[in-house]
């Protein structure tokens, strides 16, 4: 019997390609006769532009030109597209191509430089005399939206660009009612995604045939395509977008269009030479997108047994100098924070606010860290405050397997669709985690610890995570005459295996090895249909279209073979790359020789072909997000005197239902975990009262290293979605979501003897330092 | 501010004079790149990375911070790991130098390689080609590295995917399946 791939642990087709150096990421294109770009841009976080001065830099030799916001083209030169409106959303300004009026961030380009080198491109950069009028800048969220701030936008009287409330049920009521009210502040600040490959852009222009060729290191390839069509008024056709090799993503590549991908496609055409840019480190700290600063006002109201009967969130989001991608990232940690728990009565209201500092967008989590911080954070003070064992106050309140589909009660999630987790068995979960990690035994090793002067904290973190989310992706596949199978795609790929993964769906339906299946992704020549990798999407949406796709092909194979074998389709089977019939293996044809036979010289195609060839186009839009569940557990060492953090253990239970391969989900997870840890305890972007990022290297924002990431232990849970064929549910951000909140609880745990209770993320070796000195040195409560 | 205003001044002169104080802009840079003799004039300034990428058009090398700390531009110069961000071009003349396109014989993946793919050591891939690079200079230099070696060496490379776990089991692998 052929095995099944789908399920199983294969080593990854891509693989072999990016082992040896022949990768192709956006910096690996060159093409005949091309020139390199860079930006001058702005050294204030606000002010206005009164001149520029280009003489010098344009006289340099070298430099084929220099182009200001005056030189642009109406069409481009104005506000970029506004992305993902939404009804509250009053004030959606969106970034420039070049600044030529204002600029609202320190990082924000204000000239482009073109020249025959990148060397002699920042020579004329530096040659460049900008003359500036500063401006008051806007840093602090919460000074931001009091009365009498100044603000970011000069045409605005406000910095609060949407003002959004969702309620469930009575919270007023509930609260009225409860015996135990709690709240509490909680500060996650900003961070920036980090991918070792920073953005990048090259664009040729064909004279000739009058088309445009982006190669460009984005998330979403098919609507950078579509924008560049719309703004440079080309017809989509004439325009080719490819997402080449990309060097992570994390969804700060997604954002419909930066500046550069505009600009640079602008010098392509103007100049008739093809242009690179690719960004240095220091210009992504600035300008790629950052996330995360959520200020939350939280309370949770409790009956005496600690089961919830109301939660409620006032928060600011800081949307940074511009909200282009719109409203995502409070929505998403408004609808996450709600997790595994049964709440009645719930009210998340925020205000998204302005400020002088590069904009933000969704980032791996992209919003669900937050607001399981603030639950999971909540459900531990309630644990505390009522002397019950944190994990029975989460068995209280959990939602029962037999609760599903479980609707939140009117919650609209980031899909515009109303919020109803679809499948999961969060107690199980739950109850595999705290075995692995040896829950029932930790008082006593914990006491151990104590006794040998080690502070260990176990900490603990449940989560539900919204993915996979429409509106839809598409796959074509097509066998090809030599019996391989070629599909594509227009999801573009940062590391997530798809030409794996996708591959092994194909495999089970064709009767083929993965190793044959041969893949494009995001390339709009090769598929030109779809919207793009973000919100732990991919395999969900492009899996299931892939899934009907290769379904299409395999009936239509069996048809064109019944023919050729004068058999009955369905007494045929398809197995290691041909079809026979069952009972009878000799009675076979290779799938190369029905690929051909489906494609002939001369002769009729039947017309329940529906065409030539073994080929399939096949779409898949799932009616709603499909909801993932996990939870992870560690157990942390705190080191007082340095504020040093070290994991013992951690272990993570996931249910993303079937598995598709082990090997890839284990990689995701552990990589999201690794994620999460710097968001947890090293990574800060540290702005300072003018607005300039004082954190713009690698030796003031720190990654996690080798050193600091620990073994992680990982289960499953399967539990099938009921929203897709496959069942499948996406796991792209699993690892990272309850990570700061599991870092607090453990500290909490290390300290539970003293007053160290972590209400901020993320923290470092001093600050947690300062923390445990505090609560040392502060009067004992009256 | 004094000085901000001096630097830039001097960053204005005539283009002309500018020139004239460039007393030699380029120089003959001849190594071994992976067995291979090869040279080239280049720019006093060029760094090695680019010469090897835009010159020598070895693009496995791969830029990712330009300063010297997440090690993707990791090369062998005499053997030794070394940033190639780091460094100009002429500074390596007369060296050998290897590259992450000179570990496999044809279509024979290196161990380290073949070991990075059975323990999932990589996902988007752009980091991988300096972690093999340092992993080989260690494993030649110890055959059966501990742990606190693995990620001391290791600790030099930046991995923005992968969570590390597979790099330390691909290498602690090697080890045992790379004969030398």
């Amino acid at each position: 019997m052929p095995t099944r791939s789908f399920g199983a642990r294969i080593p990854r087709n891509e693989d072999p390609r990016l082992l040896t150096g022949r990768g192709m990421y956006a910096d690996d294109v060159r093409r005949p006769g091309m020139l390199h770009a860079a930006f001058y841009r702005s050294p204030h976080a606000h002010a206005r532009i009164v001149r520029v001065t280009t003489e010098a830099a344009k006289a340099l030799p070298g430099v084929a030109a220099v182009f200001v916001a005056a030189d642009l083209p109406e069409a481009i030169r104005g506000p970029l597209p506004k992305l993902i409106p939404h009804p509250t959303l009053i004030h959606h300004k969106t970034q420039v191509a070049l600044a030529g009026q204002f600029v609202h961030h320190a990082g924000e380009p204000v000239v482009m430089v073109v020249a025959e080198s990148r060397y002699l491109a920042e020579d004329a950069v530096d040659l460049l005399e900008v003359e500036f009028e500063p401006l008051p800048a806007v840093v602090d969220l919460e000074e931001a939206v009091e009365p009498g701030s100044s603000t970011v936008h000069e045409d605005l009287d406000t910095n609060v660009a949407a003002h959004h409330v969702q309620r469930v049920g009575n919270v007023e009521a509930a609260f009225a009612r409860a015996p135990h009210l709690f709240s509490e502040r909680f500060t996650i600040d900003r961070g920036a995604s980090s991918p070792i490959e920073t953005r990048g852009v090259v664009a040729e222009w064909d004279g000739r045939t009058r088309s445009l060729t982006v190669w460009d290191s984005t998330q979403a390839p098919i609507r950078i395509r579509n924008y560049l069509s719309q703004l440079f008024g080309l017809p989509e056709s004439q325009v080719r977008v490819i997402a080449p090799d990309i060097g992570g993503g994390f969804g700060p590549k997604i954002m419909m269009c930066y500046p550069e991908e505009i600009a640079v496609p602008f010098a392509a055409i103007a100049l008739g030479r093809p242009v690179k840019w690719i960004e240095d480190r220091r210009e992504h700290f600035v300008a790629t997108n950052h996330e995360r600063l959520q200020i939350h006002d939280a309370e949770i109201a409790v009956d005496r047994d600690g089961r919830i009967l109301g939660v409620r969130t006032i928060y600011l989001h800081d949307a940074g100098a511009y909200c282009a991608y719109g409203l995502t990232v409070p929505i998403v940690a408004g609808t996450t924070l709600p997790g595994p728990y049964k709440i009645a009565n719930y009210h998340a209201e925020y205000k998204a606010v302005f400020t002088n500092k590069t904009q933000t967008s969704p980032y791996r989590g992209a919003g669900r860290p937050h607001g399981v911080f603030v639950m999971e954070r909540l459900m531990d003070r309630v644990a505390r405050e009522l002397g019950i064992d944190r994990a029975e106050v989460r068995r209280r309140n959990f939602i029962q397997p037999h609760e599903f589909p479980y609707d939140l009660g009117g919650l609209i999630y980031q899909d515009g669709v109303r919020l109803v987790y679809d499948s999961g068995n969060y107690p199980e979960v739950f109850r595999r985690t705290l075995e692995q990690i040896g829950y029932a035994q930790w008082p006593a090793r914990k006491a151990r610890y104590r006794r040998d002067g080690r502070r260990v904290g176990l900490g603990v973190a449940f989560y539900v995570e919204g993915t996979g989310i429409g509106p839809y992706e598409g796959c074509r596949i097509t066998v090809e005459p030599s019996g391989k199978v070629y599909a594509a795609t227009s999801v573009g790929t940062q590391g997530q295996g798809h030409y794996t993964s996708f591959a092994q769906i194909i495999a089970d339906a064709l009767g083929v090895a993965p190793s044959d299946v041969f893949l494009t992704t995001g390339d709009s020549g090769a598929f030109g249909w779809g919207t793009g990798t973000f919100a732990s999407r991919a395999a969900v949406v492009a899996g299931n279209a892939v899934n009907l796709a290769a379904q299409a092909v395999r009936a239509k194979a069996l048809a064109v073979a019944a023919t050729m074998l004068e058999a009955r389709a369905d007494d045929l089977e398809l197995s290691e790359g041909a079809i026979f019939v069952r009972g009878a293996p000799a009675r076979a044809v290779p799938l190369g020789e029905v690929a051909r036979a489906a494609n002939p010289l001369r002769g009729v195609i039947p017309a329940e072909w529906e065409g030539p060839g073994l080929e399939a186009t096949r779409y898949f839009a799932p009616p709603s997000g499909t909801y993932a569940g996990g939870c992870h557990a560690a157990l942390v060492e705190v080191e007082p005197e340095t504020g040093g953090l070290r994991f013992l253990r951690y272990v993570v239970v996931h249910d993303c239902g079937p598995v598709i391969n082990p090997m890839i989900l284990e990689g995701q997870v552990r990589g999201g975990v690794a994620q999460g840890i710097g968001n947890a305890f090293y990574e800060k972007l540290i702005y300072d009262e003018q607005g300039q990022l004082l954190t713009q290297t690698f030796m003031d924002y720190l990654l996690p290293t080798a050193s600091e990431v620990p073994a992680v232990e990982i289960g499953h849970v399967e539990t099938p979605s009921p929203l897709n064929p496959l069942g499948i549910k996406g796991a792209g951000e699993a690892g990272v979501i309850p990570v700061p909140a599991l870092v607090a609880s453990a500290i909490d745990d290390a300290f539970s003897d003293e007053e160290v209770r972590i209400g901020e993320m993320p923290l470092n070796p001093a600050r947690l330092r300062e923390i445990i000195y505090q609560a040392r040195t502060a009067p004992a409560p009256a | 501010m004094a000085d901000e205003t001096a630097d830039a001044a001097a960053l204005r002169p005539t283009p002309r004079r500018r020139r004239a104080r460039k007393p030699q802009s380029t120089l003959p840079v001849r190594l071994t790149i992976n067995g291979r003799p090869a040279e080239g004039t280049v720019d006093v300034r060029k760094t090695l990375a680019d010469f090897v990428r835009e010159d020598l058009g070895l693009t496995g090398t791969h830029l990712g911070c330009e300063h010297g700390v997440c090690g993707a531009c990791t090369i062998l110069l005499n053997g030794e790991p070394v940033r190639s961000c780091l460094m100009f071009a002429v500074q390596a003349d007369g060296v050998q130098i290897e590259t992450v396109e000179g570990l496999a014989s044809g279509e024979a993946l290196h161990p380290i390689q073949a070991a990075f793919r059975d323990h999932h050591g990589l996902q988007c891939g752009f980091c991988t080609p300096g972690f093999l690079m340092s992993a080989v200079a260690l494993l030649r230099e110890v055959r059966r590295p501990t742990d606190e070696q693995i990620l001391e060496t290791l600790g030099g490379h930046l991995c923005r995917c992968t969570g590390y776990q597979g790099i330390i089991e691909a290498v602690r692998a090697a080890a045992g399946t790379w004969e030398r």
